[in-house]
């Protein structure tokens, strides 16, 4: 009786446990007429997070898509440069999310995406609340969640500079290669226009008559 | 038999399928000193089956990761659940590729996997209840620690950020310079070509007595 009892708080610590999932933030390159899809397995009940942003490429844009296990589409934005999209999870199973470069011909795309799934474990995963946090504890909880919320921030600029750093980039390439073509596309017309109309008076020398002489 | 409920369960959450020879990259933009944790594990699809195996021995998969000057810093040999990790010692762009040790030729291989992927980054590496037992630290203690990490994540990064507005500024202003000497070269060489031409024009027509 003890022991199925023991076993079955086993199980449920278990279950709990495991319920606590990190996010999962990556930044992949998704190359032009691609797709990329990312699966996970979702309880019911969990409140997730979605949030993407486009960082170099093309027009910064890309097509979002989020299924839930039946297929259902929760979510769906065409050419969307950024976006944050928060859901319940109404069943249980396997949800998936696709990112769709397909309209781009020759652009790939980087893409950044945090999928926040659950809640953060706790740091103390075997203490079982009985009192109350203490005036200390529960100002370092504050504390802590808003540092998480500062470097949630810094991610979002650092992701805006790199869209700006990169057409900046961009911009000084084209720039520069555009003036060296210009300065030369001027040299060679201005040359063979002169050429040109030499050729001209030369070949009809012998045939034209002089007007007024 | 907590274990054993994550191991199979959710632990290393998020997946996705890559085909059996294909190379999958990411890039992680970090400060230097921070330590990134990489955990995977790989499923092969079964044909017969019709459903991805739950181990698959024989299943190699080869990590790379490039720092931001596109050195490689690791490039290793993993089973089909593997443990990576790297400390970086530039700040940038560090790019990890995977992809499988299939020996197979990419035409003829059919085969999908299945790769469960986890990276953890700076403080977020830290195993707290670990560091609790080592160090022997209250509650209390170990809040305070982790608020410190945290803070210490947030100063590399603004330095970081420091470093990359001056790459930003000095890309403007580079390109600030290159459209100034360009379109002033441009200009100054409309002007003589244009002389030149006037010039040659007029000795060519007076050399043709048509002048």
């Amino acid at each position: 009786m003890m022991l199925s009892r023991n076993i079955l708080v086993q199980v449920l610590w278990a279950y709990l446990l495991c319920g606590w999932t990190f996010g999962s933030e990556l930044t992949f390159e998704l190359p032009d007429n691609a797709k990329q899809c990312f699966y996970e397995d979702i309880t019911i009940g969990t409140k997730c997070t979605l949030e993407f942003q486009v960082v170099t490429g093309g027009h910064y844009d890309v097509d979002c898509r989020l299924e839930d296990a039946d297929g259902t589409v929760l979510y769906k934005e065409m050419k969307k440069q950024y976006d944050s999209f928060t859901f319940t999870a109404a069943k249980n199973g396997t949800y998936k999310f696709c990112f769709s470069n397909e309209f781009s011909t020759f652009t790939h795309k980087t893409v950044y995406f945090d999928f926040q799934v659950g809640e953060d474990p706790p740091l103390f995963p075997n203490e079982n609340r009985v009192t109350a946090l203490t005036q200390m504890e529960s100002a370092c909880v504050s504390i802590h969640e808003a540092l998480k919320s500062v470097i949630d921030y810094q991610t979002h600029f650092r992701l805006r500079e790199a869209q700006g750093r990169s057409r900046a980039e961009d911009l000084n390439t084209r720039v520069a290669f555009w003036s060296i073509g210009e300065a030369l596309i001027l040299l060679v017309v201005s040359i063979s226009q002169v050429v040109l109309l030499r050729s001209f008076f030369s070949d009809r020398k012998t045939t034209t008559t002089r007007v007024g002489s | 038999m907590v274990s054993v409920k994550c191991i199979l369960g959710s632990v290393y959450a998020l997946y996705f399928h890559i085909g059996e020879t294909e190379k999958k990259c990411f890039i992680e933009e970090i400060p230097d000193e921070t330590m990134v944790i990489g955990k995977y594990r790989t499923q092969l699809w079964d044909k017969q089956m019709g459903s991805f195996l739950q181990t698959s021995p024989g299943l190699g998969m080869h990590v790379e990761i490039k720092d931001p000057d596109t050195k490689i810093i690791l490039s290793r040999q993993y089973g089909s659940d593997g443990r990576f990790t790297f400390t970086s010692h530039t700040p940038g762009e560090h790019q990890i590729c995977l992809h499988s040790n299939s020996t197979k030729m990419a035409l003829f291989a059919g085969g999908k996997l299945r790769v469960h992927l986890d990276i953890q980054v700076g403080e977020h590496t830290n195993n707290y209840p670990e560091i609790a037992a080592k160090d022997k630290l209250t509650e209390l203690q170990l809040r305070a620690r982790q608020l410190l990490d945290q803070v210490e994540q947030i100063q590399k990064e603004q330095n970081y950020q420091q470093y990359r507005e001056e790459r930003f500024r000095m890309t403007s202003e580079s390109t600030n310079q290159h459209v100034l000497w360009w379109s002033i070269a441009q200009t100054l060489i409309l002007i003589f070509t244009g002389i030149w031409q006037l010039k040659h024009l007029k000795s060519f027509f007076e050399a043709k007595k048509l002048v």
